[in-house]
């Protein structure tokens, strides 16, 4: 599968301040790539480098085989844009910005359908001004998708929104995924990477601290489970095996193991045996959001 | 789609934006009538000499409220693509409209082209209106020899206080700021340059400040393109430096023009 994005070594400084300190990464045709980081990690910084709206101090970018710091016409007219904050005029509707935008493609979507697609039907002849914020947010995405374009660059695109607008957001992305569309995205949330990427970088001061899959960044596939419970006060010691590797955590007893299966049964058969109610008893694994605040976590130590 | 076609596209949807905003748009052909109203109620009793400050030839002396239908012409002509620009641009600026037009394939002059193209559209609907209110309330005669004379001061006036306003946008921090910066850069010229007020001694200090600056030669050229009883009326040396004013608002512009909010 050929890379719609190749980023080798970025670099950026602003002056004395280095906001990207070399990362590498690669974005496969037709994936959901997410750079996912907390604010002022460089994630804008490296989509808009990508974009053609920033340079580059060094390193190499490749998008679509164009050079973004170019600028051509022929980079832009197979990409589409929603930044963080862009603006339409207020006094058109909703169908003349997505009209006069697609016009600007050689082979645009229909308005009916990117409307559709965006859940805007009901709004295409209302005035821009007049859409609460969700409303314009997507259609930042509308005219973003109005040239049909094969990579879309979406910076925090649910930022601010609602958890039922950020539901809609995340389904007009699969849509767009499944139309075979590439989609180069940034969050600062980890549900919404989980969510939608095929591949997630964790981007901390400037560098790739993690990446890979969602189900497996950072280890998270070969973590150990853990399991939680608490304990009446009437229950006794636990057995000698568990007593060891337990520690207390928020009046409740945590274990790590790498058998959850076994540990379990010993831990439940023996509170059987004894009568023991095992209260709020919980097993998980690390979530995304786990291993993303341990990176972060510790990335932030180092300084 | 050409880069012409694209501009064509820009101003209409401009103009179609234009509209929807009546308030707007009606104080934007309403403003300048209503200084050519009050300036002429308040400074109209006396003559003044068409050709500017200095020894009148006799037939030169025009009503001041004559004077004023040619003055706020240059002001109508200047607001519509001066302040208009530079407030509009940057508060599109600002929105981030110019940004996301960046990120498409349009070509970013076809955009400016477009705005400057309807803002021309306005002066000229504008000078116009002013010409008509003149020529109706205040004596103030179509220019016909002159005519030639008339349209081309237009043509440089509009396009160098374009290009000025966009190379202003350059210099304005922020929307909220706008309005200020534009109306300290040019009411001072105003009034300096005897279009608020006929120069009165062509000697004084203010008038030698006044005739560094663009307004003072465009608001002689037009006057003598409108008022002159005889002779083209066309003021070359005038227009020159208006126009050298103008090329120099174009290269500032492309060298300092932001495409995306300052902050």
């Amino acid at each position: 599968m050929a890379n719609a994005i190749v980023v080798e070594d970025l670099r950026k400084s602003y002056g004395t301040v280095e906001a990207v300190r070399g990362i590498s990464f690669e974005v496969p045709e037709g994936q959901v790539f997410a750079m996912l980081g907390p604010n002022g990690a460089g994630k804008t910084t490296t989509v808009e480098i990508c974009e053609g709206f920033r340079s580059r101090s060094s390193g190499q970018v490749s998008v679509l085989g164009y050079d973004p710091a170019k600028r051509d016409r022929g980079m832009k007219a197979r990409i589409g844009i929603v930044l963080q904050s862009t603006g339409v005029d207020i006094y058109l509707t909703v169908a003349e910005t997505i009209e006069f935008y697609r016009r600007l493609y050689a082979n645009p979507r229909p308005v009916d359908e990117i409307v559709q697609l965006v859940g805007l039907t009901e709004k295409r002849n209302t005035r821009v001004g007049k859409l609460s914020g969700g409303q314009q947010r997507r259609l930042d995405v509308a005219v973003a998708l109005a040239g049909d374009p094969e990579l879309l660059f979406l910076d925090e695109p649910t930022t601010g929104f609602d958890p039922a607008a950020r539901r809609g957001a995340w389904d007009v992305i699969r849509s767009l995924q499944s139309l075979g569309k590439t989609i180069f995205l940034t969050t600062h949330y980890m549900d919404e990477a989980q969510h939608l990427a095929d591949q997630v970088a964790i981007i901390a001061k400037g560098e790739i601290v993690a990446q890979g899959a969602p189900a497996t960044l950072g280890g998270r596939d070969r973590a150990a489970t853990r399991l939680r419970f608490r304990l009446p006060a009437n229950a006794g010691e636990l057995p000698e095996p568990f007593r060891a590797r337990a520690t207390l955590v928020d009046g409740g007893v945590e274990l790590t193991t790498d058998d959850p299966t076994g540990t379990l049964h010993e831990l439940t058969g023996w509170a059987l045996q004894r009568g023991v109610r095992l209260d709020a008893l919980d097993v998980s694994r690390p979530t995304l959001e786990d291993v993303y605040l341990e990176i972060t976590g510790r990335e932030a130590g180092t300084e | 789609m050409s880069d012409v076609t694209q501009a064509l596209r820009v101003v209409r949807y401009t103009n179609k934006a234009f509209w929807r905003n009546p308030a707007n748009a009606f104080f934007t052909f309403a403003f300048p009538l209503m200084f050519l109203v009050i300036f002429t109620a308040l400074f109209g009793g006396d003559d003044v000499c068409s050709l500017g400050p200095g020894n009148c030839p006799p037939g030169k002396l025009i009503s001041t409220s004559t004077f004023y239908v040619g003055a706020i012409a240059a002001f109508s002509i200047i607001t519509a693509t001066y302040t208009n620009l530079a407030i509009n641009v940057t508060f599109t600026r600002d929105m981030g409209i110019l940004k996301r037009v960046r990120g498409t394939p349009m070509a970013a002059s076809s955009f400016m082209v477009g705005r400057i193209l309807h803002a021309i559209l306005i002066t000229v609907v504008l000078v116009a209106i002013v010409v008509a209110f003149g020529a109706l309330f205040y004596d103030a005669e179509v220019p016909s020899d002159t005519m030639p004379a008339f349209l081309l001061t237009i043509a440089v006036g509009a396009a160098s206080f374009s290009a000025l306003g966009l190379a202003l946008t350059a210099a304005i921090p922020n929307a909220d700021a706008s309005p200020a910066i534009v109306n300290a850069s040019i009411l001072p010229l105003l009034f300096l340059s005897g279009i608020f007020i006929p120069i009165q001694d062509p000697n004084a200090w203010y008038v030698t400040v006044a005739k560094i600056f663009p307004v003072y030669h465009f608001a002689q050229a037009m006057n003598s393109a409108y008022f002159s009883v005889s002779g083209s009326g066309l003021e070359g040396g005038h227009l020159l430096i208006l126009g050298l004013w103008g090329l120099a608002g174009v290269i500032l512009a492309a060298m300092f023009f932001s495409w995306e909010p300052r902050r």
